[in-house]
């Protein structure tokens, strides 16, 4: 990938983002059992910035929150802390939701399951044209339908597959539909949520060949969720690995793979198999995620981590920078680890 | 490892499955030949409908209508089980066939707690009376990993996490001590780190009980990591089967080969993977010859009419016309 210099102010901002989720039980029960009001803190105050033209990617275990967060940016949810801005303008919080209408246009997400996300009934020039009448960018049914068939032929299928139905495609071919969907609102920012997890593995490098000559062509910037680390490795010029709504550790690719710093990055990379058959032995860690309506106290990762202590169960590790790499962890701080 | 030193575990001769339909008969599987010794880890591996899970069903007799072998022979330690009538496969399947399936949710009954269901298995197929089931089923708990598993064996699936539910699942594959699992996407629906943890565990309790799995996956990073064997399908077919090693490292069909490549590596960054063109053909316009043909680079008159029979290319058996003439050897890409 090549090299993109960011002297500019970042695409995205993102910074002290909180989700929680009301998860309480019905008012009566809470009034006859005693039961206090929980929450799951799906995200729970993470920062970060992603400059125009880089891929940024969100990796974790399922229930670290990374989807929620790709919602939050997206606006299908509302933020209950916290800041997103878009070239400079705050777009998070409900009152600037004027501000989100301007910017939503520049703004496209791509979903996991290409099943769900096309509706049956419609051709598909009529989901790849949605966003064009939504937006209203283009008017007259000739320029649309022009419109469609170049979509088409962009994300590599033929402009006469417009008149078909998505179940006459197979997956990877629903998941080109999709982009060439997301691509008609002319986004500079798209949000992937787990767009490869649900194809085969020779259909996922089509589409991962396909969007990273998107990115060259259109110049677009990537948030790209997965919980696969080869793809993340392959796709990302940035990493953040999430655990348990928190963003534990966060720095560039290379850097991020070649000298994990967190123990929980170190864990998960230690859990990928071996393909390259080196007889690495892989040590498997015990142990699974808590549950985020209870969190550990500290730091969420403390009763799996090899090298906890004290201070680990008793205060939550503030993120710090430590050559470039921003790490939330007492052993790295404290040197420890490193 | 090769079978052909002792007499195979499994034996499945020319299996064919078809599916009848109004506008004509699907072939889902077409003439598959493979043996898992004993105490073997064979991986299949293909991507969704090359029909590596209909293969694992055949064998544990769980076809579902109007699917059925049309053609062929499944043997388990040299008896013939594919024809056998619907109490004796029952016998057979749980007593020396295990099976494993992808979504522990789904396999579990959820009104029924882990103790009643592994102990009603281990009652119908040995000789034991509740309290010893009950033991039994304790054992196999802490086996698999269960943390406090004497508190825990009352629990309904429900109260258990997916990685737990799926240890369950294998408790509940091992309770008769079979001598074969099918565990068809045993890992697919875990995260990584859980994912892990159930390979070395099934890796392990392999070993323990000299069990032989065939391990069906669309995973490739599982199979290198578990298996002993791979077998590559495609359309219904074998491609190639071999040792690991040999499949993994120096693929030699042109799918594998392009199917190894389009996997993006931790380490090398490449900025294009590579790519095979199109998609696996549906059933009703699987091409005939070799059914790779539309999508092959070094395709040949000769995959257009003919279709090519596995036969050994050093160390592994590879469908293809490129292995045809001894001498001759190209290797695929490179």
């Amino acid at each position: 990938m090549t090299d993109i210099v960011n002297s500019a102010a970042p695409l995205l901002s993102v910074d002290g983002l909180v989700r929680h989720f009301d998860v309480s039980a019905p008012f009566l029960n809470r009034l006859f059992e005693r039961l206090d009001r929980s929450y799951v803190k799906a995200v729970d105050g993470i920062g970060f910035d992603i400059g125009r033209g880089e891929t940024f990617s969100l990796v974790g275990e399922s229930g670290c929150g990374k989807s929620t967060v790709a919602r939050l940016i997206v606006g299908l949810y509302q933020p209950t802390a916290g800041s997103i801005k878009y070239e400079g303008v705050e777009i998070g919080p409900s009152e600037a939701a004027q501000d989100r209408k301007r910017m939503q246009p520049h703004m496209q997400m791509i979903f996991q399951d290409p099943y769900a996300s096309l509706n049956p009934r419609w051709r598909v020039a009529d989901i790849v044209a949605e966003p064009l009448r939504v937006r209203g960018l283009l008017s007259g049914k000739r320029e649309i339908l022009g419109r469609v068939g170049d979509l088409l032929s962009q994300v590599g299928l033929s402009p006469a597959d417009g008149e078909r139905f998505p179940h006459e495609f197979s997956g990877g071919q629903r998941q080109r539909i999709s982009i060439a969907r997301a691509l008609a609102g002319e986004p500079e920012f798209l949000v992937c949520d787990e767009p490869t997890s649900a194809l085969d593995v020779s259909v996922q490098a089509q589409i991962l060949n396909l969007m990273k000559e998107l990115q060259d062509r259109l110049g677009l910037t990537y948030l790209f969720i997965s919980h696969d680390l080869a793809v993340v490795y392959h796709v990302s010029t940035k990493v953040g690995v999430m655990y348990l709504g928190k963003l534990v550790e966060w720095a560039d690719t290379k850097t991020l793979f070649e000298n994990p710093r967190h123990p929980y990055t170190r864990m998960l990379l230690d859990a990928i198999p071996d393909l390259e058959m080196t007889g690495r032995q892989r040590i498997p860690v015990a142990g699974e995620v808590p549950s985020p309506i209870n969190p550990p106290s500290g730091c969420a990762f403390h009763p799996r981590c090899p090298h906890a202590e004290e201070r680990c169960r008793a205060e939550a590790p503030v993120a710090q920078i430590h050559d470039g790499v921003h790490v939330a962890c007492h052993a790295v701080a404290d040197g420890r680890i490193g | 490892m090769t079978a052909e030193n002792n007499q195979p575990l499994l034996s499945v001769r020319n299996l064919r499955i078809e599916f009848p339909t109004r506008r004509g008969t699907l072939v889902a599987v077409d003439d598959i030949s493979f043996d898992i010794a004993p105490g073997e880890i064979l991986g299949v591996v293909g991507e969704s409908g090359a029909g590596k899970s209909l293969t694992g069903a055949a064998i544990i007799g769980l076809l579902e209508p109007p699917g059925r072998i049309a053609q062929g022979e499944i043997l388990l330690e040299g008896r013939r089980i594919d024809d056998l009538p619907y109490e004796e496969i029952r016998r057979i399947r749980g007593r020396q066939i295990g099976a494993i399936f992808q979504d522990p949710l789904t396999s579990l009954n959820p009104l029924y707690s882990v103790s009643r269901q592994l102990t009603e298995t281990i009652q119908t197929h040995l000789s034991m009376n509740e309290r010893q089931a009950r033991e039994r089923a304790l054992e196999l708990l802490e086996e698999v990993g269960i943390p406090g598993a004497s508190e825990r064996i009352d629990h309904y699936p429900h109260q258990f996490s997916g990685g737990m539910r799926q240890r369950v699942v294998i408790a509940l594959a091992l309770c008769a001590e079979p001598r074969l699992i099918i565990a068809d996407e045993p890992t697919t629906a875990l995260d990584v780190s859980i994912q892990a943890q159930i390979i070395s565990l099934l890796k392990r309790l392999c070993n323990d009980h000299g069990t032989a799995v065939m391990l069906v996956t669309h995973d490739m990073g599982v199979i290198a990591e578990a298996a002993d064997r791979v077998a590559v399908m495609y359309s219904g077919r074998i491609a190639e089967i071999g040792p690991v090693q040999e499949v993994v490292r120096a693929a030699k069909h042109p799918y594998t080969h392009g199917l190894m490549g389009s996997i993006p590596h931790i380490g090398h960054h490449v900025d294009q993977l590579t790519q095979i063109e199109g998609s696996m053909p549906r059933l009703q316009e699987i091409p005939p010859g070799c059914p790779f043909n539309p999508r092959c680079e070094q395709v040949s008159e000769r995959c257009y009419v003919e279709r090519p029979n596995l036969q050994v290319a050093e160390k592994s058996e590879v469908a293809c016309h490129l292995f045809d003439a001894p001498g001759l050897e190209v290797r695929a890409g490179d």
